[in-house]
């Protein structure tokens, strides 16, 4: 979901590198409650694995594919603050050494993936956190289903960021293809079918480092009513 | 329950297989916002290369300024065979920069708890 320069205007890029730059500054200030020296190596290692899962396109329509964005695994993982961190410097490894994503776009990029994507997706993961307490049983299975329901909203949350930028910023005109309806009703069915690849990538991810170490996974160990979830 | 060296190893090792060797089987067709952007154009050869005819969004997009770096689309100097390749060197790139500011980050924390 990596914008190209040029799809939205220079003051509206411009705007969305200032979000992202705003953002940015309040998560690296915030992720130091977050980390300590267990869960800094963790986190680096959250980065690498998505900018690796992020590689493997997925088809979902024919001759249409989607990809991982990652803010709902990381931010269940390693914190919403620190999770930030860990979506946008994928997202800058990939524009400046692999040429995916533009360098104008790389605010409108990190507002939509590490911004939206991680709010939207933690939010739905903590408002449903209490079914895991309540569950005995089926932990695991609940834990992936709250996992699997936040990508698919944090997901579909940050395909209508684009949909905003190009409201704003876009060359919007009354075409088939390329109205502001017609681009939000395309954005949207697309990004529900990638939200259900990336759904079952995280649930499959969290369940299993809850499974080895449960410890290590954020939206569990801030529980406000301590879940104990054994190997 | 595993120990924490153990489980990061593995973790490590995950990412690197996902990007060495997983990612040869990524579709090679546009993602969802590619293929709404270019909805409405057909790509056609020119003496120049690829170009867009028709009303789409993507007929704005201009080329990545760092389109001839030696990694550009997940390639070594554009051979496409070495994704795996350019996969591990960019995960391994990510851990680094990632893995650099969170222990930073995770300093700044100690110093001010406990001067």
């Amino acid at each position: 979901m990596h914008m190209s320069d040029g799809l939205i205007n220079a003051p509206t890029s411009l705007l969305f590198v200032v979000v992202a730059a705003l953002g940015l500054s309040i998560a690296a200030w915030r992720a130091r409650s977050e980390l300590d020296e267990r869960t800094a190596p963790m986190a680096g290692l959250v980065a690498a694995f998505i900018f690796a899962v992020q590689m493997v396109n997925f088809p979902i329509l024919p001759g249409v594919s989607g990809h991982l964005l990652g803010g709902a695994l990381a931010a269940i993982l390693v914190g919403p603050y620190t999770g930030m961190l860990c979506i946008s410097i994928v997202l800058i490894v990939q524009a400046l050494l692999f040429a995916d994503g533009g360098l104008t776009a790389l605010g409108a990029n990190i507002t939509n993936m590490a911004i939206i994507g991680v709010v939207v997706g933690y939010g739905v993961a903590v408002a449903l956190r209490p079914l895991v307490v309540r569950q005995e049983r089926l932990r695991f299975r609940v834990l992936g289903g709250i996992s699997f329901a936040a990508a698919l909203c944090g997901t579909v949350a940050a395909s209508m960021g684009f949909v905003l930028e190009y409201a704003i910023g876009g060359h919007v005109t009354s075409g088939e293809s390329t109205s502001l309806g017609a681009v939000a009703a395309y954005m949207l069915g697309a990004h529900v079918l990638i939200g259900i690849g990336e759904g079952i990538i995280t649930a499959v991810t969290v369940t299993a480092v809850a499974k080895a170490r449960p410890d290590l996974v954020y939206l569990l160990r801030t529980a406000p009513r301590r879940v104990e979830v054994r190997a | 329950m595993i120990s924490l060296r153990r489980f990061l190893i593995g973790f490590a090792l995950v990412a690197l297989l996902v990007a060495g060797a997983v990612s040869y089987l990524a579709s090679p067709s546009p993602d969802g916002l590619d293929a709404a952007t270019t909805r409405g154009c057909e790509t056609v050869q020119t003496d120049t290369g690829e170009a867009l005819v028709g009303d789409c969004i993507a007929r704005n997009a201009s080329a990545h300024h760092l389109s001839d770096s030696p990694l550009a689309d997940y390639t070594v100097g554009g051979r496409a065979h070495l994704t795996g390749v350019a996969g591990v060197i960019g995960a391994t790139a990510t851990f680094v920069v990632a893995g650099g500011l969170f222990w930073l980050l995770s300093r700044a924390r100690r110093n001010r708890t406990s001067p």
